[in-house]
């Protein structure tokens, strides 16, 4: 069960390795952080002793540079967000207390990034269950980590890997108690025992996001934001495996847009790449078995009239 | 009539009778599934699902039971093709089906004890029994444990590719069905092949 478990979080960052890493022009800039804080140790001059120390990190202060430099913010420096102060270290204790940007503080109203529809976002996720039950503690960082975060599901083509990434971010919560406590005194709730009711779990998981399932569908946006309470969950089976799949409302929207005007016939993208009892329905297969099982009743048939009048 | 012939021993009318109930609650579960809708429904999709996994399970053991029967009785034996003449043979049925039977003559393959199909059923059988039927139980068992599946087979989905071919050997199953269950009518009455499959006795 928790191999499972670990098997949906295996980490997607796999890029080629050979590809040219571009150069960051903060990159220089952001070294003098990332000498500590990329670290699992650091050093530091020790005024008081008059000499070098070296001491363990905080893992939860530890940032992937790799990670850093593929993610949207990848040409930032890290006082763009955080105060110069940090500079100096030991860091000043009021630092502390320093105040965080909002998304929407730098992409609101922007129109470089009107089609993200970030106010859109910003309403529903305001009327989604986490936030109206932790309101200001739930912000939009919990899920997309300042250091890392990177679109996937509009320029990703593998599918694979969006679904990982997408449920990665659900289950750094839903599947890590410290994290998920910060936000509720309560243990979080087991994700396998919640979904026993689902068949082929692993598979279903590695082939559908939790989003698919918790949040309201909204026909404009790519990434509907609305977690819904569980009880809104979609539970019945048929929601997907059937001819008008929600998949391809949510997950395989791109696919299904693009695909589905060249070739003209329905479920034209779901049928290439994936196969959900119900949904895939093969447009020739489903024409030439009807005729052939015309074609041997109708045999039948007069055969067995040739029978009886002859009889 | 003649004395009778003892063709269909206990076991094999034990085989079919469950291989036919089975059949056709795959078939209605089956179809259920592929025409799933959020609409109507059929068959309940959950109901549907564990029902054709379960059917399907115990359909592979009965058919196991029948190819164990086959190898180790002599009623195997009634399904060797034997090469000489094997079209010429095929041709004579055929022909007799779609012309003879009309003007009442006689059947030119009649039962024996040593031939109790003709060529037509002996072909139909051996088609069904041996060459539709594994495939559609390896595809079957595949989606049940799809973790054995190949994910990709030249840039197609190897799920979707058995799934394909499950739902084409079950369709070509089913064809054989529709055919199977009409040449059945074809005896000395109607029925007298259906009895025979109760009773034993040819
Ligand atoms: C000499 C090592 C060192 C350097 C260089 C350093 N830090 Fe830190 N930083 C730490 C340590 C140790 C902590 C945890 C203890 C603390 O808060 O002082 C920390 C904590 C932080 C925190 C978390 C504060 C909190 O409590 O939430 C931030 C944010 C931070 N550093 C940003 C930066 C930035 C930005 C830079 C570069 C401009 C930087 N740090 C450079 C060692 C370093
Ligand atoms: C896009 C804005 C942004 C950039 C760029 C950024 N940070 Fe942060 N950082 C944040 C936010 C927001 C938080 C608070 C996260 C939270 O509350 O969950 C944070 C938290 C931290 C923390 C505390 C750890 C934590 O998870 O609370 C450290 C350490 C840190 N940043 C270091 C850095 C360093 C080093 C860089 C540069 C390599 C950097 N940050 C660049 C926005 C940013
Ligand atoms: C301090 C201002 C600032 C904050 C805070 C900030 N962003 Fe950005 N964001 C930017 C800038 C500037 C860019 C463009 C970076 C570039 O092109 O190198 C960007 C790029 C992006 C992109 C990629 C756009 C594209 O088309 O490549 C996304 C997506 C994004 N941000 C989402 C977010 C989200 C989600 C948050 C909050 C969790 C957030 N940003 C917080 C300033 C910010
Ligand atoms: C409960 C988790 C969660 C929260 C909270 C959350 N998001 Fe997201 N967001 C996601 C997921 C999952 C994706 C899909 C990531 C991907 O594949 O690109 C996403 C994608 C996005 C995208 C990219 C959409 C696109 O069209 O490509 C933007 C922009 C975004 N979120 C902004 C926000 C903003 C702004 C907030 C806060 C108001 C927020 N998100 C809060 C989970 C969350
Ligand atoms: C930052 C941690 C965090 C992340 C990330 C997160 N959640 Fe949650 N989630 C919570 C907490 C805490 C609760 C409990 C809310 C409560 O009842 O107090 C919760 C509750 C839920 C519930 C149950 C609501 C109910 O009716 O009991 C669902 C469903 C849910 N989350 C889905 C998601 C999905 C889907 C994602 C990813 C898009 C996600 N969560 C990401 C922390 C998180
Ligand atoms: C196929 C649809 C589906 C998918 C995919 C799905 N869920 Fe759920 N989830 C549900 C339903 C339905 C329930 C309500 C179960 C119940 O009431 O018995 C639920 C319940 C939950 C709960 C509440 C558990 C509790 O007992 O309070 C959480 C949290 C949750 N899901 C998170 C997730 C996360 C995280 C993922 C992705 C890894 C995910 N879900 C994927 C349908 C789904
Ligand atoms: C959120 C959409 C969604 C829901 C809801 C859903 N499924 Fe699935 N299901 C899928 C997808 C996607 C696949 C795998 C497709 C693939 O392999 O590419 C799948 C695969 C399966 C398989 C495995 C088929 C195989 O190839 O082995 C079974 C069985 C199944 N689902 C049954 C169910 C049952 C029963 C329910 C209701 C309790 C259900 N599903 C609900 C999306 C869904
Ligand atoms: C409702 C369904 C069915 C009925 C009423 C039925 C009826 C019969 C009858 C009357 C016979 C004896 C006639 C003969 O020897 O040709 C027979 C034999 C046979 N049937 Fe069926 N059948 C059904 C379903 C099936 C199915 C689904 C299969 C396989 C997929 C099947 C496979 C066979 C085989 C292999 C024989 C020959 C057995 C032997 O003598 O060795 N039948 N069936």
């Amino acid at each position: 069960m928790v191999t499972t478990l670990l098997l949906w979080m295996l980490p997607v960052a796999t890029f080629a390795e050979d590809e040219e890493a571009p150069v960051f022009e903060n990159a220089e800039y952001n070294h003098q952080c990332f000498k500590c804080h990329g670290q699992k140790t650091y050093r530091y001059y020790n005024e008081s002793m008059d000499r070098e120390m070296k001491d363990r990190m905080n893992p939860y202060f530890i940032i992937d540079s790799a990670l850093y430099y593929q993610s949207n913010h990848a040409s930032f420096m890290c006082t763009d967000c955080h105060s110069p102060e940090y500079e100096t270290f030991p860091h000043a204790g009021e630092l502390r207390m320093e105040q965080q940007f909002a998304c929407l503080d730098c992409h609101g109203g922007d129109e470089t990034y009107a089609h993200y529809q970030f106010e859109r976002i910003e309403e529903e996720f305001q009327a989604s269950i986490h936030s109206t039950k932790h309101n200001e503690d739930f912000t939009c960082w919990m899920c997309h980590n300042p250091h890392t975060y990177k679109i996937n599901a509009r320029n990703n083509h593998n599918i694979k890997e969006v679904i990982v990434y997408d449920n990665n971010i659900c289950l750094s919560c839903h599947a890590d108690i410290n994290k998920y406590q910060l936000l509720s005194d309560e243990e979080n709730p087991s994700i396998l025992a919640a979904h026993e009711w689902l068949p082929n779990q692993t598979l279903h998981f590695s082939k559908v996001r939790c989003i698919e399932c918790h949040t309201e569908i909204d026909k404009e946006m790519l990434i509907a934001h609305k977690v819904c309470s569980k009880e809104k969950a979609v539970k019945r089976c048929v929601e997907c495996h059937s001819q008008n799949s929600l998949l391809t409302a949510t997950l395989y929207k791109f696919e299904t847009f693009e695909k589905r005007n060249k070739l003209g016939f329905f479920n034209a993208a779901i049928l290439t790449d994936h196969y959900i009892i119900g949904a895939n329905r093969n447009y020739y297969l489903n024409v030439a078995s009807i005729v052939i099982f015309g074609l041997t009743l109708l045999v039948i048939i007069i055969h067995a009239i040739l029978r009886i009048i002859s009889k | 009539m003649e004395s009778k012939l003892y063709l269909y021993p206990v076991w094999l009318r034990i085989w079919h009778i469950i291989n036919a109930v089975l059949f056709l609650v795959l078939i209605a579960t089956g179809l259920s599934l592929q025409y799933a809708s959020v609409d109507y429904s059929f068959i309940d999709f959950e109901i549907a699902v564990s029902t054709h996994n379960i059917a399907g399970v115990a359909i592979t053991i009965a058919y196991f039971m029948f190819v164990f029967g086959n190898l180790f009785t002599k009623n195997g034996k009634f399904y060797k093709i034997k090469r000489k003449g094997f079209f010429s043979d095929l041709f004579t049925q055929i022909k007799y089906y779609s012309y003879g039977i009309f003007v009442h003559q006689k059947t030119p393959f009649p039962v024996t004890a040593k031939r109790k199909f003709n060529p037509l059923q002996k072909v139909s059988y051996v088609g069904a029994m041996y060459f539709l039927f594994p495939i559609m139980i390896l595809s079957g068992l595949a989606l049940i444990f799809p973790e054995f599946i190949v994910p990709n087979v030249f840039g197609f989905s190897g799920i979707h590719l058995t799934g394909l071919v499950h739902i084409i050997s079950g369709f070509g199953l089913s064809i054989f069905l529709c055919i199977h269950l009409y040449f059945c009518t074809i005896g000395k009455t109607p029925t007298s092949n259906f009895k025979s499959m109760i009773d034993g006795y040819h």
